[in-house]
């Protein structure tokens, strides 16, 4: 459990003052579906990462390497966009 | 600049993962695509919305920019303000970086109840950009109409009923309203178009006045579309003319893609369940004034952009 | 040296925003504080005032240009009337705890309908409860030196709240009147330079402002905002002895006119305290031990201080511009009213509240009379017969 803050240690305001603090709030367990990604089958067109809506496609020097689980919310968005002659992504039912 | 995705994935993220937007929603892939196309220092002004509270729960924040929510209605009237302290501190030394500045707000926030307050700071000539995440209802409080949902949509209070089959309105045009105010750039885009999206989210910055962009995005809540094939839907609100992604830069009018072979608009409707009623025989009059509609509109805009 | 001048309120609060030297001010004409904004946008004009001044399309906008602006590091003004600030009602509140230390001249006027253009307390009154601080002002050199002050409580590291300073609707607005100014330099070296907990402008260190909170933290962002209004008493208070020592004219949370040993009072806010003022020199001379005590802060409101200023009084009317449609009483009669139950004392004095003075409608040396009149009536009965009355209706 988190702690929660009492009213003389937050911010005054409502001012969030750590940026981009949502990563710590995972959104993993809202999948229902599971993109897998297949490395041999990828060309690294990166239409996958540009469509993805939680940035949870893994890009390392210019090359897709995995799906980020902690954040896939398993939309199937990047599966449904990977080009058809390529499908290095398919999406697994029920499998978190 | 051009846009080149594997350049662009060397970016750091501005808006971070861990927010709560539905899964595929297409106004998060749009948030994504804008932060990456944003270069240098910006400052958020957010109309209340989806991407509103499910970016900024206290105490997550998936923004690593400065970013600011007062109210529904006056996204731009707030960030012109904070544009008018950069200019009074600029002046006095206080802040001394080049920044930019961005408005955010969906159909509602911008063509309905945000209205007054965009084409005020539009009209003082604020140096800012509006972004409007036009999914064509009001999703937050549950898809509700919107000046921006078209004609024969269903939602829950134009809903399609035994009487009555869904909006019995058009929407309104509201790039070529902004247009009308000769804001120095105006455009239409979708997320699907990432490069044309990212190019003129760039553009727009770059602009020494007001700037408009209104994205068409997904809503499979609303849509009533398949999760997956939102990106699709996006391609054929192109493709059918029923959006067309075109400029208006100091006044002069470009079409950004020239649709060569126009679908029947038939093709962006059958995929979408909040269309479900007009493709009964009975509503086929609908279908055909909406036709009707798109053609009128596709004309007049080709020779807007031919006429300059 | 101090400045002599002939002025109305309304020229006098332009005065100060002149000093005051705001970074923003955002502003939309209103009746009767059209010629506030106008007078500002002239010193803009003339090159005597730099300030940004945006000419919003609305109220609603005026308020949120000043939270933005606010936020982003500068100091911002705006100034309405009415139903300009039922208009931007909504971000009333918002500013408040946003803790965003905007500072706006309210220049009362009645509500519609029907539509009066002149004073009533309608507006300020109705947005007491919106965590502003508010201070009101019987006369021109109120507004001048309230005002001043306002900016410097707003701005405190400790408080961080906006402020509301309110005149009546042209009885003060439009009526010229003797004042004292002071030197600008003396505005400008008392209020110092606004530093800004949080700003939007510090590109490197990136601030979410204005997050939505659930159940789980709501109420604690209330409470702190809550906390801050409290004890801004003690610096309102602070900030009126410091303003003492640059100006020589003493304020406090409000005035005791013959008070001390009073047996009958009048409550009342803003500018019929003069006219009060002058019936009660006129009672105590025939030997009627009469008083007065003006409301000068409204929020918070001094209720302690104010049960141990009338306590000991026999009967209390307290006169209203405004009418809590269906409450018990009118807001101040309310408080006060609130404040003996908290207070618990023994000795507390009968209290009647009259509904006074609305649309403009003037307010005599005989009608105030009257009231103190009634107050002796009540006295010798011993009890009181009808605790809420129009003043001046016609049956």
């Amino acid at each position: 459990m988190r702690k929660l803050q009492g009213w003389k240690d937050i911010p005054i305001g409502t001012a969030i003052i750590e940026a981009g603090s949502s990563v710590k709030y995972l959104t993993g367990e809202w999948r229902n579906a599971r993109p897998e990604h297949n490395k041999d089958k990828c060309t690294n067109c990166l239409l996958c990462w540009i469509y993805c809506p939680d940035g949870a496609i893994i890009v390392e020097d210019s090359q897709v390497t995995g799906i980020n689980y902690d954040y896939c919310k398993g939309c199937g968005i990047c599966a449904a966009e990977c080009p058809p002659k390529v499908k290095a992504i398919t999406m697994v039912k029920n499998q978190n | 600049m051009a846009i080149n995705l594997k350049e662009l994935a060397k970016k750091e993220e501005l808006f971070t993962p861990g927010h709560r937007l539905c899964a595929g929603c297409g106004t998060a892939v749009l948030m994504r695509q804008v932060m990456l196309a944003v270069e240098g220092p910006v400052v958020i002004s957010m109309a209340t919305s989806c991407p509103f509270v499910s970016t900024a729960t206290y105490p997550y924040t998936s923004w690593k920019v400065p970013w600011i929510h007062s109210a529904f209605e006056n996204a731009p009237a707030t960030i012109s303000g904070v544009e008018a302290a950069y200019k009074a501190l600029r002046k006095k030394g206080k802040v001394t970086q080049d920044i930019k500045f961005i408005s955010m707000a969906g159909d509602g926030g911008t063509y309905d109840i945000g209205f007054q307050a965009l084409s005020g700071a539009i009209e003082r000539g604020h140096r800012f950009l509006h972004i409007c995440y036009n999914n064509e209802a009001y999703m937050n409080t549950g898809i509700q109409r919107s000046g921006a949902t078209p004609l024969g949509a269903h939602t829950t209070t134009s809903p399609a009923g035994k009487l009555i089959p869904g909006k019995r309105e058009f929407r309104k045009d509201l790039t070529a309203i902004i247009a009308a105010h000769d804001a120095p750039y105006v455009a239409q885009t979708t997320p699907f178009h990432w490069r044309d999206l990212m190019t003129k989210v760039q553009k727009a910055l770059a602009v020494d006045g007001p700037s408009f962009i209104n994205v068409l995005t997904s809503c499979h809540r609303g849509w009533r579309s398949d999760i997956k094939n939102d990106m699709q839907i996006l391609r054929l609100a192109v493709d059918t003319c029923y959006w067309p992604l075109y400029e208006v830069e100091n006044g002069k009018w470009k079409l950004n893609y020239k649709v060569r072979n126009k679908l029947p608009v038939i093709e962006w409707i059958k995929p979408q369940g909040r269309f479900a009623h007009l493709l009964k025989e009975e509503n086929q009059p609908i279908v055909a004034k909406i036709q009707q509609k798109i053609d009128e509109n596709w004309e007049k805009l080709l020779a807007k952009c031919s006429a300059d | 040296m101090a400045r002599l001048a002939a002025l109305t309120g309304n020229n006098a609060a332009a005065e100060a925003i002149r000093q005051i030297k705001p970074d923003v001010f955002a502003a939309y004409p209103i009746t009767p504080q059209t010629e506030l904004a106008e007078e500002v946008a002239q010193f803009v004009a003339d090159g005597i005032l730099d300030t940004e001044y945006i000419p919003v399309e609305s109220e609603h906008s005026s308020m949120s240009v000043c939270i933005g602006a606010s936020l982003a590091g500068a100091r911002a003004m705006t100034a309405t009337a009415s139903c300009g600030l039922a208009y931007m009602w909504e971000l009333l509140p918002t500013t408040a705890s946003l803790r965003s230390p905007v500072v706006m001249v309210v220049v009362n006027r009645a509500f519609n309908a029907p539509l009066n253009i002149h004073c009533s307390h309608d507006d300020s009154m109705g947005a007491r409860d919106s965590g502003w601080v508010q201070l009101y002002s019987e006369n021109a050199q109120e507004m001048y030196d309230n005002l001043i002050q306002a900016v410097k409580i707003a701005e405190d590291e400790t408080i961080r709240l906006p402020v509301m300073v309110c005149m009546d609707g042209f009885i003060i607005s439009h009526a010229v009147e003797r004042l004292l100014l002071l030197e600008d330099e003396k505005v400008k070296n008392f209020l110092g330079e606004f530093k800004p907990v949080h700003s939007l402008l510090e590109v490197n260190n990136p601030v979410t402002i204005g997050a939505c909170a659930l159940p789980d933290y709501y109420t604690e962002h209330k409470k702190q905002h809550s906390e801050a209004l409290r004890r801004s008493l003690d610096k309102i208070m602070e900030v009126a002895n410091e303003y003492a020592k640059i100006s020589g004219r003493s304020y406090s949370l409000f005035e005791s006119y013959q008070l001390a040993d009073a047996e009958y009072g009048i409550v009342i806010v803003n500018s019929a305290a003069g006219v009060t003022r002058t019936v009660v020199d006129k009672l105590r001379k025939e030997g009627v031990k009469a008083g007065l005590l003006k409301i000068r802060v409204y929020r918070p409101f001094p209720a302690a201080q104010i049960v141990q200023a009338l306590k000991n009084l026999k009967v209390v009317a307290v006169l209203e511009r405004t009418d809590s449609f269906g409450g018990v009483g009118s807001p101040v009669f309310t408080d006060i009213s609130a404040a003996f139950m908290e207070a618990q004392t023994k000795e507390k004095p009968l209290m009647v509240n009259y509904i006074y003075g609305l649309g403009g409608r003037d307010v005599g040396l005989k009608d105030i009379g009257k009231v103190y009149a009634n107050l002796q009536v009540i006295n010798q009965k011993g009890k009181i017969e009808k605790s809420f009355a129009y003043l001046q209706a016609r049956e």
